[in-house]
């Protein structure tokens, strides 16, 4: 539990951070939550060169909604700032759906929300539910800034294509085409756990029926799955059980699980299956109230 | 006037735990807290394969990195006739491998370095060159036909078999099975889990040269074994060791055995002349010390259609690991597997068991329990249930055909104990009036009609605790009996000592109560300590719930020695004879006239300032206890679930405990070891498991693949008590420490199975994942085995 030896650096804004990347010689890595990093580093699965800590950065704790509706995640927010906020239910249901179900309470005390989501851990909640939100990550690097989509963030298990001298400063999710509804269930055996499997749904619903749908799924492929056809046979429906039904038993195949000590493949799957349609559910039963 | 016993900590006190008091200000001292001047630090390296052969091991790397003092592998132990060490079962252990490595995790090599950073990178720096062996992960492997052998260092071993061993009546047991109107069997597997303390293993090795001494600071629950152990295995000579354990993070058994780390360390700290300390990581805690469990069962049992069991069958496969280091009775090769079925009165009974070795880590400890016992009533327990199923017949009422009656004492149990005290309905009883049984089955059916899974499960079970008497207890031919010695200074405090060790048991607070109780000196005047070999009387240590049982009932003995020569006193001080001398509690007064008396500490101060003519001066003595029994706790635990039947999640509703240790001590105590019982009881049917896939990857080498619950998934308990005072025990008490963890299991499961009761099927093998209730709901076939590590993509 000892890591290698590595150099410790504590810049006090971004763009010093980005020069300290571009500068070092050998892997660096940010460290904001720290809560997969140090885990990592402690086994020496992990031995970067050089640690820089963004936690002395002001202004990246925030989660606010544009005057467009447009949502913003900084990268020093906590999982705990998102699960203890009052708004957010009615904002970003998905997001406040996930937050008390991300790791222990220990680790959303100290975890954030853009560095999961950058560890592209494939049992990791954030990209799922970013993935049904159509979400993107903003980088920052030496030439300035530009927005990744988080489905085209990741490209392989803990890999993204995030440059060595890019940082992960803001989460956003696009303002909604309608009335946000959407849900997070995740199956693990103990709190802290990883998943066995995890889904996101996320839709947007106007005049009655769905504007647009997302689907990403946890734990059940060699990174986040963005079950987007699945998505799609949601779009334009009144979210009807023969709808949800559908998108479930395609999310079902898009999902690429492997048999291990959590479960099988095809238990994973009918999981999946399972949760997507609990949520169709929990979604059809909140607009039933609503209305 | 006589004292008020709760008042002053005796027995039946809930008096808070005065160890708490360092615990909660950070003031502990645990092993990794001390520190001694010139102390270097040692990592150890282990073999990432289960199996293989050693070509070369190339150190020269190692040696190159500034701040490493010392590299040590098995030829350099070798060479000082340590590469092998004995096991506490008559085997042999590598300490750093020389020949094979026959289990992932194994010790290879050690390095000591200025630093425990150093030291790693050191190890890092190490160059083994394996050869792959085909590795063995389960007895059926292990005794397959060709099978590779894996210990081929052991001459005359020509398999992988362990032993053979039976216990029982053969005859009898067929003849009762002849007679039998239904035969129910039933096939599972307890799996291997890990006692995982939260203090891993760790030891400071510290040889003066100038005085020869030897001084291990050690994490150790039996540390006069381990100063036996260091002095035959580094012979060295007994009076010149001293080993400290000091406040232990949790043992549950994984601190019994003696571990690679602790020889290094001391042979480091002899060869470099100054103290070497070796601090295991999780990692290595949890892949390479004492495990629990592994074992599969086949049993039977012969039944009338009136619902009296007529004979019990069974036989066990044990998986060793590596080297067979179980932590047990010398005489017991499967532990105490044949105390099963004990709370029931059944005339025949036949157990036979093979032990093997596995490419698998070693050290089948009691991890909770009194030599296997927890697998036994576990078998016995999930047993008693298909057979109350294959009858037809009422869980509870085929129990209460079956136990043993009340006035049915001394029994004498199938494979040969002798309970002595019990109300095994009562107990039964009461847990089924607390947790509303015959409302219960009726929501049970009224939710059966709605698709709707709910389920209950009971156990109820005695199991031997403290061992033992010296007559069949011994580990490597030490009986174990135990000790105290009590120190009674003038001004009335007193200093008590045990063999016994605490790590969590609180005896540092319930020794001073049975204390208080003999003698009416307040709990709060005196001071337990335990575990420094060249303080405390010799004993065996704290396992197998042995502590109160036989420790605690020195206690008892060695503070009515000292009341005896009090009473010497007090008839000297009151000028009266010993026979006219009358004791209540804390005073010794003149019969007929009980306003002249003597306090217990106007005796202490007596004893050193106008002791009687002729009497040896001070108030200090010992006792060497040597039980004539075990004892016999008896508990019923019942829980209830509800199983969905689209994921296979389970949850629990309500867990009722009813306990009979006998007289409690300090009952908040034993509510606490209760609670963690169940709790353990609870992770074993759910979650906590360590398997191995095909190659010998260990599955469960951190918490994140080994999983403890925490305190959000982990149920609330109801608890209930029944006194029934042990016979034999100088103040009634019997072991408790393990009850629930022995005893809770098969609660949990027998209620999942129960709730799935409409599949048929019989048996689902802990821990119940999701996967594996889905798979026997929707397939309606057991789900039996080790946990299967499937590996196809």
């Amino acid at each position: 539990m000892y890591p290698s030896r590595f150099r410790y650096e504590a810049p006090s804004t971004v763009a010093e951070a980005v020069a300290m990347l571009a500068a070092v010689d050998g892997e660096a890595k940010i460290l904001a939550g720290g809560q997969s990093l140090i885990p990592m580093m402690k086994l020496r699965f992990a031995a970067p060169a050089m640690i820089v800590d963004i936690n002395g950065i002001g202004g990246l704790d925030y989660h606010r909604a544009d005057p467009d509706g447009t949502y913003r995640i900084g990268a020093l927010c906590r999982h705990a700032d998102l699960e203890k906020s009052a708004t957010l239910a009615d904002a970003q249901p998905t997001i406040a759906a996930a937050a008390p179900v991300v790791a222990d309470p220990l680790v959303r005390t100290r975890g954030t929300l853009v560095g999961s989501v950058c560890h592209a851990d494939p049992q990791g909640d954030w990209a799922s539910v970013m993935v049904s939100l159509e979400g993107a990550i903003v980088a920052q690097g030496p030439n300035g800034h530009r927005s990744i989509q988080v489905a085209d963030l990741i490209d392989g298990p803990f890999q993204t294509v995030l440059a060595p001298d890019e940082i992960a400063v803001e989460a956003v999710v696009p303002a909604a085409r309608g009335v946000r509804a959407g849900g997070y269930l995740k199956l693990e055996r103990r709190v802290g756990d990883f998943a066995t499997v995890g889904v996101a749904v996320s839709v947007e619903m106007s005049g009655g029926s769905v504007a647009r749908a997302g689907i990403g799924l946890t734990g059940v492929g060699p990174a986040t799955i963005n079950a987007s056809d699945a998505a799609a046979a949601l779009v334009g429906t009144v979210l009807d059980a023969d709808a949800v039904d559908a998108a479930a038993q395609l999310a079902a195949e898009a999902a690429q699980p492997r048999s291990d000590h959590r479960g099988s493949a095809d238990y994973k799957r009918h999981v999946v299956a399972t949760f997507v349609r609990r949520i169709g559910a929990q979604i059809q039963r909140s607009e039933q109230e609503a209305a | 006037m006589a004292l008020d016993e709760i008042k002053i900590g005796g027995l039946g006190a809930s008096r808070r735990r005065v160890e708490d008091n360092r615990f909660i200000r950070g003031k502990g001292n645990y092993i990794d807290d001390i520190a001694l001047p010139g102390m270097l630090h040692m990592e150890i390296l282990r073999s990432p394969l289960a199996h293989a052969r050693i070509r070369s091991i190339d150190v020269s790397a190692a040696w190159a990195v500034p701040g490493v003092r010392m590299v040590l592998t098995g030829d350099m132990l070798a060479a000082r006739n340590l590469a092998w060490m004995p096991t506490l079962s008559y085997d042999t252990q590598a300490v750093l491998a020389t020949d094979k490595v026959r289990f992932q995790g194994q010790e290879v090599a050690c390095v000591v370095a200025d630093d425990p950073y150093i030291a790693k990178d050191g190890c890092e720096a190490i160059v083994v060159d394996y050869e792959p062996l085909p590795p063995i992960v389960n007895p059926t492997q292990a005794t397959a036909p060709g099978a590779p052998l894996i210990r081929d260092d052991k001459t005359g071993q020509d398999s992988n078999v362990v032993f053979d061993w039976e216990v029982g009546d053969r005859d009898g047991t067929d003849r009762a099975f002849a007679q039998a109107d239904v035969v129910s069997t039933i096939e599972m597997h307890y799996p291997r889990s890990h006692p995982s303390p939260i203090e891993t293993c760790g030891s400071i090795a510290d040889f003066n040269r100038a005085t020869s001494k030897l001084t291990v600071y050690m994490t150790t629950q039996a540390p006069h074994i381990i100063r036996a152990a260091v002095a035959l295995v580094a012979e060295l000579p007994e009076h010149m060791i001293r080993i400290v354990s000091p406040d232990l993070g949790g043992g549950f058994g994984n601190k019994v055995p003696v571990y690679p780390g602790y020889v290094v360390s001391i042979l480091a700290s002899i060869l470099l002349e100054c103290p070497v300390k070796w601090i295991e990581d999780k990692s290595g805690n949890l892949i390479s010390t004492g495990f629990g469990r592994d074992i599969y069962l086949k049993g039977e049992m012969a039944l009338r259609n009136d619902g009296r069991i007529l004979g019990v069958r069974m036989h066990t496969d044990s998986d060793h690991g590596a080297f067979f280091s179980d932590a047990q009775p010398s005489k017991f090769k499967i532990g105490l597997m044949h105390s099963a079925f004990s709370c029931y009165d059944i005339p025949a009974a036949h157990l036979t068991a093979q032990g093997v070795y596995t490419n698998k880590a070693p050290g089948g400890v009691a991890y909770r329990c009194s030599f296997r016992v927890t697998e036994a009533m576990y078998f016995q327990e999930r047993m008693v249930q298909a057979a109350a199923s294959d009858l037809g017949m009422d869980q509870a009422e085929f129990r209460r055909i079956n136990l043993v009656r009340d006035d049915d004492f001394p029994h004498r149990t199938p494979w040969g104990f002798l309970t002595d005290s019990g109300q095994y309905g009562k107990c039964l009883d009461l847990g089924l009036e607390a947790i509303g049984y015959e409302d219960f089955l009726r929501q049970k059916e009224e939710a059966r009609q709605r698709g709707r899974l709910l389920g209950i499960g009971i156990s109820t079970m005695t199991e031997p605790l403290g061992a033992g008497n010296s007559r069949e207890y011994d580990i490597l031919g030490i009986k174990m009996f135990d000790s105290a010695e009590l120190k009674v200074h003038m001004t009335g405090k007193a200093l008590l000592r045990t063999g016994a060790k605490t790590q969590g048991q609180g005896h540092e607070t319930t020794w001073a109560q049975i204390v208080a109780h003999e003698l009416g000196i307040p709990a709060e005047d005196v001071l337990v300590e335990e575990g420094d070999t060249d303080t405390a009387p010799f004993g065996m240590g704290t396992y197998a719930s042995r502590s109160t049982p036989v420790a605690g009932a020195a206690v008892a003995m060695v503070s009515r020695k000292i009341r005896a020569k009090a009473r010497k006193i007090a008839a000297h001080l009151l000028e009266v004879s010993e026979e006219d001398v009358e004791w209540e509690l804390g005073r010794f007064s003149v019969r007929g006239a009980p306003d002249r008396g003597v306090t217990i500490q106007e005796c202490a101060i007596a004893a050193y300032s106008n002791m009687p003519d002729g009497m040896e001066p001070g108030l200090e003595n010992n006792a060497y206890y040597d039980p004539p029994n075990l004892t016999w706790p008896f508990a019923c635990y019942i829980a209830t679930v509800e199983v969905d039947p689209e994921t296979g999640v389970w949850d629990v509703l309500r867990v009722v405990a009813v306990d009979d240790c006998g007289v409690r001590i300090n009952p908040m105590i034993v509510e606490g070891q209760i609670m963690g019982g169940l709790t353990e009881a609870y992770a074993m049917a759910n979650m906590q498991f360590i398997t191995f896939d095909e190659d010998g990857n260990c599955i469960g080498s951190n918490y994140m693949d080994y999983l403890l619950p925490t305190a959000w998934e982990t149920p609330g308990f109801e608890l209930h008590e029944v006194v029934t005072p042990c016979p034999h025990h100088p103040i009634g008490a019997k072991g408790i420490g393990e009850c629930a963890t022995v005893g809770g299991p098969a609660a949990f499961v027998n209620a999942v199975i129960d709730a799935i009761g409409d599949s048929g099927v019989r048996n689902i093998d802990m821990p119940l994942l999701p996967d594996r209730v889905h798979e026997a709901i929707t397939q309606g076939h057991d789900v039996s085995g080790a946990p299967p590590v499937r590996s196809e993509p």
